[in-house]
């Protein structure tokens, strides 16, 4: 029974070339419609494989969308596993991402959030599906546009919202704004485009030395991936053998520059050269799950001394739905048909719903209630973000320094000096 | 017995930072600063195994300077690493590993190159415990030679004190002799915030006399401390790195003349030890500064504006007088090398004039 349902599942679930859906936009939708209708006809001869107690199964398998592959013999796997509990997961994750994105935007037009603001809505499915795969050991350092990345790494949605209002329950308690936000292991949130890659080189260099079996994940854009600072990284990085996974989130657009006029070599999988890379389609959580467990492999386990076979280069295919950042439209240097395009076609939550709709993990029933208590998490969110006070002025003065041999912080002229405080508890101490 | 007596006050001293370099006790221990530097790596990475060098040169060349003789032999490949030639690219990498859970010391073969890096001192290193409201610190420390050699002309001879003594979320200190580059070094490596260690290659391979304890494992000097080198009542001279050394010299000279210089060796221009130069500018009613670096928002600047600021600025006798390096490019050729860098004769015409002694 549950071989049924495998085969109607690879039968009956859109194929095609990589990214695209099987019929497009209205067709997509009704396709859709026709699916459940034939999943509760079919009902009645699946209840065999139904999980115990329940409407729907445990565990499904899925097709991983083809990779591709530079000095790379072997792929990642061409299926994967999902549980219920991962589907639900993702899933949920996914829309608490967008929501959270979605109401970010709001924010920064009421002049809520000043200054940058840089959506992530559209690539939901790389840092859930990355997240999928890492262990508590691994780390993650990424750019500018890391508000869904400092969710998945453990930052609330409370303490990400409020951080872009410059609020006291901000991840940085207002101090950083929306392009620094830290917890264990994530290193941000980073300004400067491209320095964040060898930064995060050198945290698997520690990974490496400290031998904790553990990879340190470098994202960047199509646009920071001409910086040279990261081929100069990729090189140590060879060189020394460090379980380094640099991964290139590429939306096609860096800023309003499209790869083609910003990359002599758009392949930026393949741009480390003698770094082995892997090209992924980022509308589909489970495959750049899987690639990051290829990956996390590939990385701790086989080379010369056993702990690890250097670095990679992955690129990720994505969408950005806003433009770059708040000040971009988003519509100068794309037209509007391509952005809805994607949205209807290839929107990764949209596909994994699908999947595991079809796949009998979830029922739109319970989908739809996790969107409503996601939809009820980020407006109370909102709520905390405006109302949550400031820190306090005196604070402007904390945590300079771990050990500051100076207490006393001139202020805007020598009468009104600030005095240095410490006031939270390193998590990197050492 | 008064040669135990001072060599006692004077290891006492030492610890408090403050020592007086007036006594006559011939100390038996001579040590470069070279070797003040590579003991200070070497004790510091046998205290702590997370402690590790790297740079261009530092491991199988013995490092370009030889700061780091020997320790890639002691140590090996994984705690003195060469790196290829590419700033940018290991300095970030320097930081992550500190980010990471290690103590980094990352080389710059001059502070010239760092230019290259700089993005990461600052934006990577300075500011993320800040930015992250403390939650990430970043224990590292940049070192190498800075300011002017000797004959390297302009791309290689610049002094960066006051680049980055203007970052906040930075520590930098600039030693003058053994002990200081022993001391400094140790508590950067030991300092949990990003520090820049700013040492001078024509400083490398002079010998001072040291006391045992300058000698031993635990010697390390508190940053943001200066020290009073030579006690003078009429005027006092403040300076940093090598021109401490042209601070002494002028001194010498003008005692001869019986004009007392008290000469301040900053040893760190961030923290700048504030207290310290406006003590002795209300005792003394004159300050000269002396520095290698440019003129225009330099660390003379920045001592002016604090004097002035201060209680000690009703003190002054007269105007506060920077002397500094000319205002150009470094040129090559010798006479005008020399021309550039502040003598001893311009210390002791700066001294005169702010005394009133010439017109």
């Amino acid at each position: 029974m549950k071989m049924l349902t495998n085969i109607l599942s690879s039968v009956l679930r859109p194929k095609g070339a990589a990214g695209q859906l099987w019929g497009q936009g209205s067709a997509a939708l009704m396709w859709t419609d026709f699916w459940e209708l034939s999943m509760r006809a079919l009902a009645p001869f699946m209840t065999a494989v139904r999980g115990a107690g329940g409407s729907t199964n445990n565990e499904a398998s899925f097709e991983t969308r083809p990779y591709k592959l530079h000095r790379l013999d072997e792929p990642p796997q061409a299926s994967t596993t999902c549980t219920r509990d991962d589907a639900l997961l993702y899933y949920r994750q996914m829309q608490i991402i967008r929501r959270l994105e979605s109401a970010s935007g709001n924010l920064y037009k009421e002049k809520a959030v000043r200054g940058f603001c840089h959506l992530y809505s559209g690539q939901e499915a790389i840092c859930v599906g990355i997240r999928g795969a890492l262990r508590p050991e691994d780390s993650v350092i990424t750019a500018y546009r890391d508000h869904g990345w400092a969710y998945v790494m453990g930052c609330s949605v409370v303490g990400v919202m409020a951080e872009l209002t410059g609020r006291s329950q901000g991840v940085a308690r207002g101090k950083g704004g929306s392009m620094h936000m830290y917890t264990k292991n994530f290193f941000g949130g980073n300004g400067i485009v491209g320095a964040q890659v060898p930064v995060g080189a050198g945290v698997a260099l520690a990974n490496k030395y400290l031998d904790r079996k553990a990879i340190c994940v470098s994202l960047y854009g199509d646009g920071a991936a001409n910086q040279g600072q990261l081929f100069e990284a990729y090189n140590m990085a060879k060189l020394m053998n460090l379980p380094a996974v640099f991964i290139c989130e590429n939306n096609g657009y860096g800023m309003g520059t499209s790869v083609d006029r910003a990359s002599a070599s758009v392949n930026y999988y393949t741009r480390g050269d003698y770094v082995p890379g892997i090209w992924i389609d980022g509308m589909d959580v489970l495959s750049v799950r899987e690639a990051l467990r290829y990956s996390i492999d590939y990385c701790t386990t086989g080379g010369p001394s056993g702990h690890g076979r250097g670095p990679l280069v992955l690129e990720v295919a994505t969408y950005r739905y806003h433009g770059h950042s708040m000040s971009d439209p988003g519509t100068s240097y794309r037209t509007r048909d391509e952005i809805q395009e994607v949205r209807q076609t290839r929107d990764p939550i949209m596909l994994f719903k699908d999947q595991i709709v079809s796949a009998g993990l979830a029922t739109a029933e319970e989908l739809k209630k996790i969107d409503s208590e996601v939809r009820k998490e980020v407006d109370d969110a909102v709520k905390i973000a405006k109302t949550d006070k400031e820190i306090p002025i005196q604070e402007l003065a904390a945590d300079i320094y771990v050990n500051p041999q100076e207490t006393t912080i001139r202020g805007c002229t020598p009468y009104d000096p600030y005095t240095h405080q410490r006031i939270r508890k390193v998590i990197n101490l050492h | 017995m008064a040669v135990t007596a001072t060599r006692i006050a004077k290891s006492l001293t030492g610890v408090l930072g403050r020592s007086f370099s007036t006594s006559r006790v011939a100390a038996a221990n001579q040590l470069t600063v070279r070797d003040a530097l590579n003991s200070a790596l070497d004790e510091e990475m046998e205290r702590d195994e997370n402690v590790f060098l790297m740079g261009e040169e530092v491991a199988q060349y013995d490092g370009a300077y030889k700061v780091s003789r020997g320790l890639w032999k002691k140590y090996g490949d994984q705690r003195v690493i060469d790196t290829p030639i590419t700033e940018a690219g290991f300095a970030g990498i320097a930081v992550g590993a500190a980010l990471g859970g290690l103590r980094p010391v990352c080389e710059f073969m001059t502070f010239n190159f760092s230019m290259q890096a700089i993005d990461h001192v600052i934006n990577s290193a300075a500011k993320t415990f800040y930015m992250s409201a403390g939650l990430l610190h970043v224990p590292i420390v940049f070192r190498g030679p800075n300011g002017a050699a000797a004959g390297v002309g302009a791309q290689h001879s610049q002094c960066f004190g006051a680049w980055y003594s203007h970052c906040p979320g930075l520590k930098v200190v600039s030693p003058y002799n053994s002990e200081d580059a022993k001391g400094l070094l140790k508590a950067a490596i030991r300092d949990p915030d990003p520090v820049v260690v700013l040492e001078n290659e024509l400083m490398y391979g002079t010998a001072f006399p040291v006391t045992d304890e300058v000698l031993s494992n635990e010697f390390v000097l508190p940053i943001g401390k200066a020290k009073i080198e030579r006690e003078g009542s009429h005027i006092t001279l403040v300076a940093h790195s090598r021109a401490v050394m042209v601070a002494l010299e002028a001194a010498t000279a003008l005692a001869g003349e019986g004009v007392e210089c008290e000469v301040i060796n900053l040893r760190s221009l961030r923290p700048l030890d504030e207290e310290t130069i406006v003590q002795s500018v209300i005792k003394t009613h004159n300050l000269v500064t002396v520095e290698q670096g440019w003129p225009q928002s330099g660390v003379g600047s920045e001592i002016c504006a604090r004097i002035v600021e201060s209680p000690a600025f009703h003190y002054l006798d007269s105007p506060v007088i920077r002397v500094t390096g000319v205002d150009v490019p470094m040129p090559y050729a010798k006479s005008l090398e020399v021309a550039c860098i502040p003598q001893q004769h311009d210390v002791v015409k700066a001294v005169k004039k702010v005394l009133k002694l010439i017109k």
